[in-house]
């Protein structure tokens, strides 16, 4: 079997499976964890004290652990107090946890950015608080986020491969169970590379044009 | 001093009363026992230095500072610890702050227009053009798709302006609207609060433009260390024995 063959006709499909997995944990991870990041901030600026200390521990927890030992506790941990969430769930959940401590600390650190005139201004015209928090601060606090969750949004694409450790056969899973069973490392290895570099390819560009789509004319 | 139970459904022109007014911050002592009405159509003035405790003042009658005691009426409704339901009373009271607060992710228009959709529940078409209304009385129709960004300091506080005349406040709530801004502009807004005055809109207006507020005021209340010491007609500020601190803060002022 010559190389191109191997590639089109077993490779590339079984890689492509693989992607698919890979592609439906980042879709769900990253509007749930960006969501929760921002719920989690909102809770950390403005919410009463023990919410707020609430938002704290959620991020020293999931920020602080490591995400390799936070799947294995979903994965191996759980089913020991007899919650099985198995590979998809477990590293979904992880990813989620993971992700929208991150999101909370770029999102928190962007509402406290926005100047307090802003609030003010909006409880002026009668706006209850919510309703400023709402329509006044997260829409800015947002613009100022968008790098910070972005990266967090490239990376969370990156450490998608972490999956395969509770047993998900994403991308990277596809891959070592294809290079082993053909002896093609370096082959298959720099095919998944290629699968990865797209997807962020594609994602930053997407940012690029989300960034410009927000940005504020004449703003610095 | 009126009392507050005989002053329940009576319509005597006060749009706003102020009584007793009192705010420390610790030790420092901002508001000692302030108290004035403003009745409809009027144009109060307060002067005084800086850290007198002016824009406190403001911000204790819309309650966006919390006063120690004292009590606010508005069109004779005591609104001091009136609670959640504050933010229905402040929509009567239009403010303008010395550094604009416009909201600066929306056009001029559309920061007009986001109380109403909000607050007042209005329709789109319907906030659109009251919130057009608003910037052609303020003279900046043709701004109205600008960003806060691209706007002078003096067209920004006109639309703020707007935003505030847009809520048809009882009264209008100025913060040394003018003192962010160059010579030039100052006189842009100056012209548009002097309209509002002559066509009857209630003013309090904090500011330290003399010649300005002496041009409209109906009343000139002069405040140092957190209380009012002269207050009068501003004709009489030139001549009168009951300026001589006025006149003497005037003449520094303007040195």
């Amino acid at each position: 079997m010559d190389d191109i063959t191997f590639l089109v006709n077993i490779l590339l499909p079984a890689l492509w499976r693989g992607f698919l997995v890979t592609l439906q944990l980042i879709v769900l991870t990253a509007p749930f964890g960006f969501l929760l990041g921002l719920a989690v901030a909102v809770a950390h600026v403005y919410g009463a004290r023990p919410v707020r200390i609430l938002a704290k521990l959620y991020v020293i927890f999931f920020r602080g652990c490591p995400l390799l030992l936070l799947l294995f506790i979903l994965y191996f941990g759980l089913p020991s107090v007899g919650i099985v969430l198995g590979s998809f769930y477990s590293a979904l959940f992880g990813f989620i946890l993971c992700n929208s401590a991150y999101n909370s600390e770029y999102l928190r650190g962007a509402l406290q950015s926005i100047k307090g005139g802003q609030m003010t201004a909006a409880k002026a015209l009668g706006m209850t608080k919510a309703q400023a928090v709402l329509y006044v601060v997260i829409p800015q606090a947002l613009r100022k986020a968008l790098p910070g969750v972005s990266n967090e949004f490239i990376y969370l694409i990156k450490y998608s491969s972490l999956a395969y450790v509770v047993a998900l056969i994403e991308l990277t899973g596809t891959a070592k169970i294809m290079a082993s069973r053909y002896f093609l490392y370096f082959e298959t290895f720099a095919a998944v590379g290629v699968f990865y570099l797209v997807l962020v390819t594609i994602a930053t560009f997407a940012i690029h044009k989300l960034e410009k789509k927000y940005a504020i004319p004449g703003a610095q | 001093m009126v009392q507050s139970s005989d002053m329940k459904n009576i319509d005597n022109g006060c749009i706003l009363r102020v009584e007793n007014l009192c705010k420390s911050y610790k030790d420092l002592h901002v508001l000692k026992s302030i108290s004035f009405d403003v009745y409809k159509g009027e144009a109060k003035v307060f002067i005084g230095s800086s850290g007198t405790g002016k824009s406190t003042l403001l911000r204790c009658i819309n309650q966006l500072t919390i006063p120690d005691s004292g009590h606010v009426y508005l069109n004779n409704q005591e609104i001091t610890h009136a609670g959640s339901k504050m933010s229905h009373y402040r929509q009567k009271m239009g403010m303008v702050f010395q550094n604009f607060n416009l909201f600066d992710h929306l056009t001029a228009v559309r920061n007009v227009e986001l109380a109403l959709l909000k607050v007042l529940k209005m329709s789109k078409s319907e906030a659109r053009e009251k919130a057009m209304f608003e910037l052609e009385r303020v003279g900046l129709v043709e701004r109205a798709d600008f960003y806060p960004a691209q706007l002078s300091g003096g067209q920004a506080q006109r639309v703020s302006i707007a935003r505030a005349l847009a809520m048809d406040p009882d009264i209008m709530l100025f913060d040394e609207p003018t003192s962010a801004l160059d010579p030039e502009l100052k006189r842009e807004v100056m012209e548009v609060m002097r309209k509002l005055a002559a066509d009857g809109m209630t003013m309090l207006i904090v500011t330290h433009e003399m010649h300005f507020a002496t041009s409209f005021a109906s009343e000139i209340l002069f405040m140092e260390n957190g209380e009012i010491i002269e207050r009068g007609n501003p004709a009489d500020i030139p001549t009168s024995p009951s300026f001589e601190r006025t006149r003497a803060f005037i003449g520094s002022y303007e040195e």
